[in-house]
């Protein structure tokens, strides 16, 4: 497949180890989002889980960042088509904060600052697949990268992987989220190039 | 969504290169005949893929720069990046003639529909104009009333791309402002030494946020991340304010 492009050799061939179709490797940091950067003050912040019935889990900062936190060091990939490496971070499992949830929805919708949802399969979060992130490379996260906690599941394209986080919603049926109802995929699995609606 | 020219499955396919134009000594504009062109909305971008002769391959994202009349060749305009593995290749080698694979039209938030009432606020970064480039033709070809005002970021009077056409439009597209500004170096006669963007270049060149404009920032990745702070800190509503990153630092 493919028409070769003529005259065209490709210069970061050999920085290309392992990646999913159509990725590229990148030691910078890239930033997706769809509007300004919040600033959301630790004191205002906090993470709330509600199940299908409608009942509320909720943590705020000092009760989060009390729970047992994970280091944890996964390759990223985002939809506009980098890839970084092992990757740093600290965070709290889903595991650990669905502990005491109980729910028999299969799906779940990403709340967060500003508004912006995305979707996933419950069972995408579970067993030490997810977690939300608090530190990138031992310092507290960036609010351009997502800070004070963004959602991290690295085995999906990244923008699943919703920056500011607030919130997780239980749903019995699966919904689009802000970037999957403007055209990227439902799942968005990297290795099989699930990028747009329709791969 | 409602609106959005997204098929249900974006496919991969063969342009021709039609033509090339320098936009500036290190942008240029490819034009791209695609026989299966679904249309798209302006600021929506294509996905283009290269293979070389052993198969290695590249993808990259560009804004699309035309607007969709509904027919015709549809153009992106490239940044050269000395670094970079893809884009020299698209300024630098690419000739009429040549085949390109490529996808899309990809975005259903980044867009401007003509159908929005309010007043528009483009601002770009360097190649991040692309996008808005394509908003303000497909305005001048709607003869749409929205008035827009462009503050386009650029390091020197040569880097301006598409500078001729905007003059132009100034002139015959009622409603429609442009303000440069220069980071570098200023043209000869310019009030003022050169700057980056802004609390006052926002403030005296942007629409109030009581006028609730519909914000559009577009270019590298700190640029965008600054203008966007600035317009947030102003008053706007950040809901109003859509981003497209191009990346860098
Ligand atoms: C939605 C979207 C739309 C885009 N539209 C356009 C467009 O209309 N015109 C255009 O010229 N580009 C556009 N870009 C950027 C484009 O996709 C490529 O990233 C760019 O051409 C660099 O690719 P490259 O292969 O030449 O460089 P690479 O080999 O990928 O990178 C070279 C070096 O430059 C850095 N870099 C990457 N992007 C930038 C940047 N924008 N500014 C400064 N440094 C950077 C990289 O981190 C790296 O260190 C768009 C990007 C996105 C995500």
């Amino acid at each position: 497949m493919g028409i070769i492009s003529r005259g065209f050799g490709g210069r970061r061939r050999d920085s290309a180890p392992d990646l999913p179709p159509g990725q590229y490797l990148t030691q910078d940091f890239p930033v997706l989002s769809a509007g300004p950067t919040p600033r959301i003050p630790l004191d205002r912040w906090s993470f709330t889980i509600t199940t299908e019935t409608g009942r509320k889990h909720t943590w705020d900062w000092a009760e989060f960042t009390a729970l047992p936190a994970e280091e944890i060091t996964r390759d990223i990939h985002c939809v506009t088509k980098w890839s970084k490496l092992g990757t740093t971070w600290k965070g709290v499992s889903l595991d650990t904060l669905f502990e005491d949830v109980e729910t028999a929805a299969d799906y779940v919708m990403a709340h967060s600052k500003g508004g912006y949802t995305t979707n996933v399969p419950l069972q995408d979060l579970l067993d030490g697949q997810a977690w939300i992130a608090y530190e990138f490379d031992g310092e507290p996260l960036d609010p351009e990268h997502g800070g004070p906690a963004r959602l991290l599941i690295p085995h999906l394209y990244f923008w699943k992987s919703a920056k500011w986080v607030n919130g997780l919603e239980m749903m019995h049926e699966d919904e689009p989220g802000f970037w999957e109802a403007a055209g990227y995929h439902t799942y968005g699995d990297p290795w099989l190039e699930q990028r747009y609606q329709g791969d | 969504m409602a609106g959005t020219a997204l098929p249900g499955r974006l496919i991969w396919q063969a342009a021709t290169v039609s033509a090339v134009r320098a936009e500036t000594p290190s942008a240029r504009t490819i034009v791209l005949d695609i026989p299966d062109w679904p249309g798209h909305l302006p600021g929506q971008h294509l996905d283009l893929r290269l293979t070389a002769e052993d198969g290695y391959s590249a993808q990259r994202s560009y804004s699309i720069a035309s607007d969709w009349p509904g027919a015709g060749p549809v153009e992106i305009t490239v940044q050269r990046l000395e670094d970079g593995e893809v884009s020299p290749y698209l300024t630098d080698v690419v000739e009429p003639g040549d085949r390109i694979e490529l996808r899309g039209p990809i975005g259903g938030w980044f867009v401007w529909r003509s159908a929005q009432p309010a007043p528009v606020l483009l601002v770009a970064g360097g190649s991040g104009v692309v996008p808005l480039m394509s908003m303000i033709r497909e305005r001048g070809r709607l003869r749409a009333r929205q008035p827009f005002r462009l503050i386009y970021s650029v390091r020197t009077p040569e880097d301006a791309s598409f500078a001729g056409e905007l003059r132009r439009r100034v002139r015959d597209d009622p409603g429609l402002d442009v303000h440069f500004v220069y980071t570098r170096k200023t043209p000869d006669g310019w009030p003022a030494p050169p700057k980056r963007i802004d609390v006052a270049t926002l403030n005296s060149h942007g629409w109030p946020p009581d006028f609730a404009p519909d914000v559009f920032v577009c270019g590298p990745t700190s640029f965008v991340e600054t203008a966007a702070d600035i317009l947030v800190a102003l008053g706007h509503d950040p809901s109003k304010v859509r981003t497209e990153r191009f990346g860098g630092g």
